[in-house]
């Protein structure tokens, strides 16, 4: 219903100020009048092992990068608990559409260390066929779309996949995660709209980490964070602490029950920091103050989570040590293995670029292949998939 | 005269528009203390101010729809898009609104103190979504220009061209030569004509055409070529709309052979637009077909960068077979 004011009215929205869900503190103990989630003890340790896995991974692949074994990399540091919290609360077959940096989602849900490792290394083995950078992963059988780099392309896309499981009738939603840079894109908007109003079951994960590669969160929007702007759409919206896995996980079970049985969107925003660089390409050091870093790394969430279970009695300092040392040890084989393999074979070129070949890219992919016969040195990759002989000397200065 | 890198160059030219021209104003993502991701702004904040030079949010359709109310105003922007790759989202701006501007008002308006920057191309292992050449789609937009240097000395003539040409101007800069390519650039302020080809090499055999960071590649292939004893004629056109069709044909009508290469796709490439005209206004003088030299008609793969790309072999193979056709 209308209501009329007889004086001139302008608000900014500054009453409606967000409160932040959060149950542990730093020092894993739950705030007063917080009450527990409902997480047996080996869900709870799943969703702990992914974070630390992540962790892990992250941290020996930042290290490959520098040794110059892998060409880029992307850690999650400081959103385990935003990324994996968020995924222990789904249900395993609801599809996740991630922006590029939850890699504790698709670990979470069993990606393998040596499916990891054939992506990123853009071997033979990768289901993305060497095309795609390091870090844009994918899985069917895992319900995880592959990641496309153009931000928030996935937004919308995400809205529109919700609306066909709403339409299956199978009980299933989706959930996109993306940046708070990428939630100024104009797709961010189009997909709100168009969730509210189709009435679909997805759910839109902010995590706001506070930097968009250089860009703090206060050149990114002028108004308080992402959450706010639900209400333009009408929608269900709910502020978390990022950093507290048991907070997220909470609020994502309970946002996956608007979506599922009312069929309708929720937003999420996870406060939280993005501890390491942007990239392997990016240094923080030209832009924010490592003072900054520092004092969120007190707010760890790994730690927050495992000083939580183990005043539960449901991990111990013995188990944290052979998991981390077991999780190393198969990062570094794993690498060593997937680094070996032979690169995607000389068709991967032209496959997949329509459901069949076209007589053009035929016509030029064998002429490609003439070209490579001739000059087999200057293309090992190529001349190895084609078998023939190549000077390996010469391989080396092939690479970028 | 100082030696710069592509960067500094660009850097340079946008410090002395700045400088001379307080209407010239240069924003985008992570343009502002950063100086963004390649570094082609550093200093320019700290220098003239965070009303001059900033960050934007993330949203490329409103960093060019911003742009062109700011140039409509009487302003000069110079909008960063951070890769060409992402420059699609704004694609509605550029070519329904930035291209049309003048044309639909009746010259009432016009953005042409416009200048969207943007770095392009292959061979950094940037896969499918870092790498890409999107000048073609441009190219088939009236009301544009669109400029693509070479080196650093064209970089820095072009740039400055473009932010005060009368139009609305996309400048691609190579980013694989962003750093490796290094050369003498004046310190003063100069300009290079746009819409002006540069016969970087005179030859009678054999015709070859590119533009920015392919002309290192034909470079390359010409030399193969002469040790051959074929004399190349290379042509650098700079700016592909408008292009300077003139130019090539009179090297054309000389050599009687034309090979253009592209990063591009083949399809619907640049190149196919020069071999029709060439095809046109020299058929009776042309000793062989014109070739093009391009990237697959695929999406730019990662792994198989190098197999993809159309390098010095290639052109050098192409150069042979127009010769003994
Ligand atoms: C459309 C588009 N524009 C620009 C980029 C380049 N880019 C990659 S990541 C990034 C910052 C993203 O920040 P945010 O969404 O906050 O996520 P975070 O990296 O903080 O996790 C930018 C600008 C891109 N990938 N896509």
């Amino acid at each position: 219903m209308t209501k009329y004011v007889h004086q001139p009215l302008f608000m900014t929205g500054d009453e409606f100020s967000i409160a932040t869900f959060s149950l542990l503190d730093p020092e894993g103990e739950l705030y007063e009048g917080a009450k527990e989630p409902d997480l047996p003890r080996d869900h709870a340790r799943r969703l702990y092992q992914a974070m630390l896995g992540t962790r892990i991974l992250d941290e020996r692949m930042m290290a490959a990068q520098r040794q110059g074994r892998l060409s880029f990399y992307m850690q999650s540091t400081g959103e385990e608990a935003a990324v994996v919290g968020t995924a222990a609360a789904l249900d395993d077959a609801d599809m996740i559409m991630a922006q590029y940096r939850e890699q504790g989602a698709l670990m979470y849900r069993g990606f393998t260390i040596d499916e990891f490792m054939n992506q990123l290394f853009g071997n033979e083995l990768d289901y993305g066929k060497g095309r795609q950078m390091p870090i844009h992963y994918g899985s069917r059988k895992l319900h995880y779309m592959t990641i496309s780099s153009p931000l928030a392309t996935q937004i919308p896309q995400a809205t529109g996949y919700a609306y066909g499981q709403k339409l299956a009738g199978d009980g299933h939603c989706t959930l996109t995660f993306f940046g708070e840079g990428a939630a100024s894109e104009g797709d961010f908007h189009a997909a709100l709209n168009m969730a509210s109003v189709h009435q679909v079951p997805v759910i839109f994960f902010c995590r706001n980490n506070g930097y968009a590669i250089s860009t703090p969160s206060n050149e990114q929007f002028a108004a308080d964070g992402i959450a706010p702007r639900a209400f333009g759409y009408h929608m269900h919206v709910i502020r978390v602490d990022g950093n507290d896995a048991l907070a997220v996980y909470e609020a994502t079970r309970q946002a996956r029950k608007i979506a599922v049985e009312q069929n309708q969107p929720v937003l999420i925003e996870a406060m939280s920091y993005r501890l390491a660089a942007h990239s392997s390409s990016d240094d923080p050091s030209g832009y924010r103050a490592k003072s900054e870093e520092e004092a969120w790394r007190l707010k760890d969430p790994i730690l927050r989570m495992q000083k939580w279970l183990t005043k539960k009695g449901w991990w111990s300092d013995e188990e944290e040590a052979s998991e981390q040392e077991t999780l190393r040890r198969e990062v570094l084989d794993t690498m060593k293995r997937a680094e070996k393999r032979s690169p995607p074979s000389l068709d991967s070129l032209i496959t997949d670029v329509y459901a069949d070949i076209t007589p053009e890219l035929q016509r030029q992919y064998d002429q490609l292949k003439r070209h490579i016969r001739r000059y087999p040195d200057a293309y090992p990759r190529g001349a190895r998939s084609l078998d023939l002989e190549v000077n390996t000397s010469t391989e080396s200065q092939g690479e970028a | 005269m100082p030696t710069m890198n592509m960067l500094q160059a660009i850097n340079n030219a946008l410090d002395i528009a700045m400088a001379e021209d307080e209407k010239v104003i240069c924003f985008g993502e992570d343009v502002g203390v950063f100086g963004g991701v390649f570094r082609a702004t550093s200093h320019l904040q700290e220098k003239y101010g965070k009303a001059r030079c900033f960050n934007t949010p993330l949203v490329e359709q409103g960093i060019i729809g911003f742009a062109n109310g700011l140039a409509a105003q009487g302003s000069v922007p110079v909008a960063e898009i951070q890769f060409a790759d992402y420059i699609f989202p704004a694609f509605d701006q550029i070519v329904n609104e930035s291209a049309k501007f003048r044309y639909r008002s009746g010259d009432l308006f016009n953005v042409g103190g416009l200048t969207i920057r943007t770095p392009y191309g292959g061979g950094i292992a940037g896969g499918l979504y870092h790498s890409q050449s999107p000048e073609a789609y441009f190219t088939h937009t009236p009301g544009l220009k669109v400029v693509v240097p070479r080196n650093p000395y064209q970089a820095k003539g072009l740039l400055l061209a473009a932010i005060r040409d009368p139009d609305p101007v996309l400048f691609l800069e190579p980013k694989r030569l962003y750093r490796a390519s290094v050369g003498e650039v004046p310190q003063e302020d100069y300009q290079l004509p746009i819409g002006e080809a540069e016969v970087v090499k005179e030859g009678t055999d054999i015709t070859l055409v590119g533009w920015g960071a392919q002309m290192e590649v034909i470079g390359k292939a010409v030399e193969l070529a002469e040790e051959q004893g074929i004399a190349c004629e290379v042509i650098d056109l700079r700016s592909l709309l408008p292009w300077d069709a003139d130019t090539v044909v009179e090297s054309v009508l000389k050599t009687g052979r034309l090979v253009v290469s592209h990063e591009a796709p083949l399809t619907g490439g640049f190149a196919g637009e020069i071999a029709a005209t060439i095809q046109e206004r020299c058929f009776l003088y042309l000793e062989s077909p014109i070739t093009r030299v391009t990237g697959l008609d695929t999406p730019f793969p990662l792994v198989l960068e190098k197999e993809y790309l159309p390098d010095h072999l290639k052109i050098f193979e192409a150069i042979r077979e127009s010769v003994n056709f």
